[in-house]
């Protein structure tokens, strides 16, 4: 099928475009920018007069709850919210139950997303058995099953003699491996930021320190092995200094930090709200301030969106029972497209960390609209403010701390593979 | 962000924290415990039919006696009907949750809730979740507030010493899981005490408690220098565990409050204490019984802030 978008305004970071471009579709990949090439007939237009369009988003962190959590989201439900978000690839972290680290499981998680024709789904698998820090994970066969890194989600791993060995022999294969940093002793109960917040409130904190304390140990890890490492979540100024001597040093390091972070602090938690109850917890406005300056300057490579769907019996309790994580799936690109507005930074730099940047820790060729490449596109309308209302989000996570919120963007189309999977 | 505490009168809805409740708020209950009290006939509190029809549930998650006694006795001299709920040893352990529980407790039709939970804003979360008509009392939420036990201190504080412009309180202990001393900072701050002072090992105190309007200390001898007010804190057995302390003996040396320490403090200063009391631990017992300590006026005056919380709650329908 030729699809023809046209009168768009294309952004594209890669390849520094930022202008009224038409784009042309044949057989699933982008045809031509710009000018029909020769002999194309459309077989569908879009009118995007007045729409940006974009590569399709490219998210690090989107949990599809299964195996195992299927009470709180399933793979139909999260596929829908994806694209509905703009959202045409995705990798899912192995927190699911059982968690991904046999090959099996990997295959079965690809086999049913590639059915539903949606997101492309990038399975990330366990670092160690069952996730629990002991054992590695046969990870050659876990990559010729599809998956793409290898991670601990949120377990720990406190054997530090393990996790350098499993960096030597994800090395070894020339393999990712992607943590998060949070020393377990110092985080031990914590639900909230160690700061003002959660002395006012009496909640159990997690120290900064415990960021940094494990970051240090991956990053004399990762320079001890070699291993290609990505850190997740970053929350603290501190971490964001860290990185950024590592990345000055040379080390081949990646970092991500979540949509919630970039935007929310410890004082959004209020009056106990529930939905603040993040993991890492939301710290203060002035480590908000330095995740923001890293995204421009260096050390943060991507924004994601930790799509954490939670059911409403386990999220509505007091706030340090309430299952920690938000949606975020539909909000990635408004919440990509506030940032940029507040911060008065050009699209196409914010939109980078949301397409090739995390392409590129993905290892993808993708996130781009060059000729050639396939046709994964968000189209989207800049202008269009909408109210976040949880019962109106297509994931069946309902759990946002943007609730009530009026945001800017809102998704018209989306194509994977030059198919048309939404629009609105 | 609305005040949860208040209605759109600005009048007393709840009573979650004593964090960010106006002043006049804080006098109001004050002075109407004042009138429960008859300090002529040796601190007898009366009763008056005020919250007759009136039913209060204590609903109690986290176990305690004391507490829940004082508020029955509050409630029964008010002459409201009392149930009597422990939910810690019933519902929640057959896997009911919080929320099921709160739903049916409204269908019994009470007008208020006297609550106790060991998490942290779990009153704000049930005050957020139970029909607009029903008041919740927060009895102690995990280490967050304690609002009423706070204002049975300040109206202990204000009957010894009239006002509360000119004093220097210090509260001495296990500040950092205390809800007694977080409700108690921020009432003495609004009340106008202008200098309160915190007293405990780094392991014991909150970070930036500094920001909550404090002086710290960790020198008991400088910390108790010249203050009126001497706020003790109780220090529960498990802080020997996790490394928080060595052991109860070395606190006792640093941190217990002793005569020889109490010297410090001006000549008329007074010792309370929210109890109940590890004695030998945080305070000697020559203290706690001693010519200084108003520990039991404490308990007396409890009954009475508690029956003013109950009927202003009760009058603002």
């Amino acid at each position: 099928m030729n699809i023809h978008i046209k009168n768009g305004r294309l952004i594209d970071p890669k390849n520094n475009i930022d202008a009224l471009r038409d784009v042309f579709i044949a057989a699933g990949k982008i045809a031509a920018i710009g000018t029909a090439p020769g002999g194309f007939v459309a077989d569908r237009v879009v009118d995007a007069t007045g729409l940006i369009v974009v590569p399709g988003l490219i998210d690090l962190a989107a949990r599809l709850r299964e195996p195992g959590y299927e009470y709180m989201a399933t793979l139909e439900s999260e596929m829908e919210a994806a694209v509905a978000g703009g959202i045409t690839s995705l990798a899912c972290p192995p927190d699911t139950d059982p968690p991904l680290d046999e090959p099996g499981l990997v295959e079965m998680l690809k086999h049913r997303a590639r059915n539903l024709n949606q997101a492309r789904v990038y399975p990330v698998a366990a670092l160690t058995s069952g996730l629990k820090g002991l054992e590695l994970t046969e990870m050659a066969e876990l990559v010729d099953a599809g998956c793409v890194a290898f991670s601990q989600a949120d377990a720990p791993l406190t054997d530090t003699r393990v996790l350098m060995r499993a960096m030597q022999y994800a090395a070894t294969f020339g393999f990712s491996v992607w943590l998060r940093p949070q020393d377990s002793f110092l985080a031990k109960n914590g639900v909230a930021h160690d700061g003002e917040v959660a002395t006012r409130c009496g909640l159990a904190a997690i120290p900064v320190c415990a960021e940094t304390i494990a970051l240090s140990t991956m990053l004399t890890l990762a320079r001890e092995t070699g291993v290609k490492l990505h850190i997740c979540r970053i929350s603290s100024a501190a971490g964001v200094e860290m990185l950024r001597v590592a990345k000055q040093q040379g080390l081949a390091v990646s970092c991500d930090v979540s949509a919630q972070h970039v935007h929310l602090s410890e004082m959004d938690i209020g009056f106990f709200d529930p939905n603040c109850h993040l993991v890492p917890p939301l710290r203060s406005q002035r480590d908000r301030a330095a995740l923001r300056a890293g995204l421009l300057d260096g050390p943060i490579d991507a924004i994601c969106s930790d799509h954490t769907p939670v059911d409403e019996d386990v999220k509505q309790l007091p706030f340090a029972e309430a299952e920690a994580g938000a949606t975020g799936l539909e909000l990635l690109l408004p919440l990509v497209l506030k940032w940029a507005k507040e911060d008065n930074l050009a699209l196409s730099d914010a939109l980078a960390k949301a397409t090739l940047q995390p392409a590129r820790i993905l290892g993808l060729d993708a996130g781009h609209l060059s000729v050639g490449a396939a046709a994964d596109v968000c189209v989207f309308n800049p202008d269009t403010y909408w109210k976040v209302e949880p019962g109106a989000l297509k994931s069946q996570g309902k759990n946002t701390p943007f609730n009530g919120i009026e945001v800017q963007g809102k998704v018209r189309f989306t194509l994977i593979d030059g198919m048309l999977v939404y629009q609105t | 962000m609305n005040n949860p505490q208040l209605n759109k009168h600005g009048e007393l809805q709840h009573l979650l924290t004593t964090e960010g409740l106006p002043v006049r708020i804080l006098r109001d209950i004050l002075d109407k415990a004042a009138t429960f009290v008859d300090v002529n006939d040796g601190l007898e509190i009366k009763k008056v039919p005020l919250l007759h029809g009136k039913s209060v549930f204590n609903v109690f998650f986290e176990n305690s006696t004391r507490t829940r006694t004082t508020f029955e006795i509050a409630a029964k001299r008010l002459s409201a009907d009392v149930v009597n709920l422990n939910i810690g040893s019933s519902s929640t352990s057959k896997g009911e949750t919080l929320l099921d529980t709160v739903d049916n407790l409204c269908a019994m039709h009470a007008d208020m809730f006297v609550v106790r939970h060991a998490q942290s804003g779990a009153a704000h979360f049930i005050a957020r979740h139970v029909a607009p008509e029903i008041h919740v009392i927060n009895a102690g939420d995990g280490r967050h507030a304690h609002p009423t036990q706070a204002l049975l201190d300040m109206f202990t504080i204000r009957h010894y010493k009239k006002e509360f412009h000119n004093l220097r309180v210090a509260i001495v202990g296990d500040v950092l899981h205390s809800r007694v001393a977080r409700s108690q900072i921020h009432a003495l701050t609004t009340l106008g005490v202008p200098e309160v002072r915190v007293i405990a090992p780094k392991t014991l105190l909150p970070t930036m408690v500094e920001n909550l309007g404090v002086q710290v200390y960790h020198d008991m001898a400088q910390g108790l220098r010249d203050v009126d007010v001497v706020l003790m804190l109780r220090l529960q057995n498990e802080r020997m565990q996790g490394a928080a302390l060595p052991s109860a003996q070395e606190y006792f040396k640093y941190y217990g409050l002793t005569e020889e320490k109490l010297a410090r403090a001006k000549p008329d200063a007074i010792v309370m204490h929210p109890g109940p009391m590890n004695r030998g631990v945080e305070i000697d017992s020559s203290v706690a019984d001693g010519a200084h300590s108003v520990i039991l006026s404490q308990v007396t005056f409890g009954i009475a802030v508690r029956m003013a919380v109950m009927s202003i709650l009760a009058g603002n329908a």
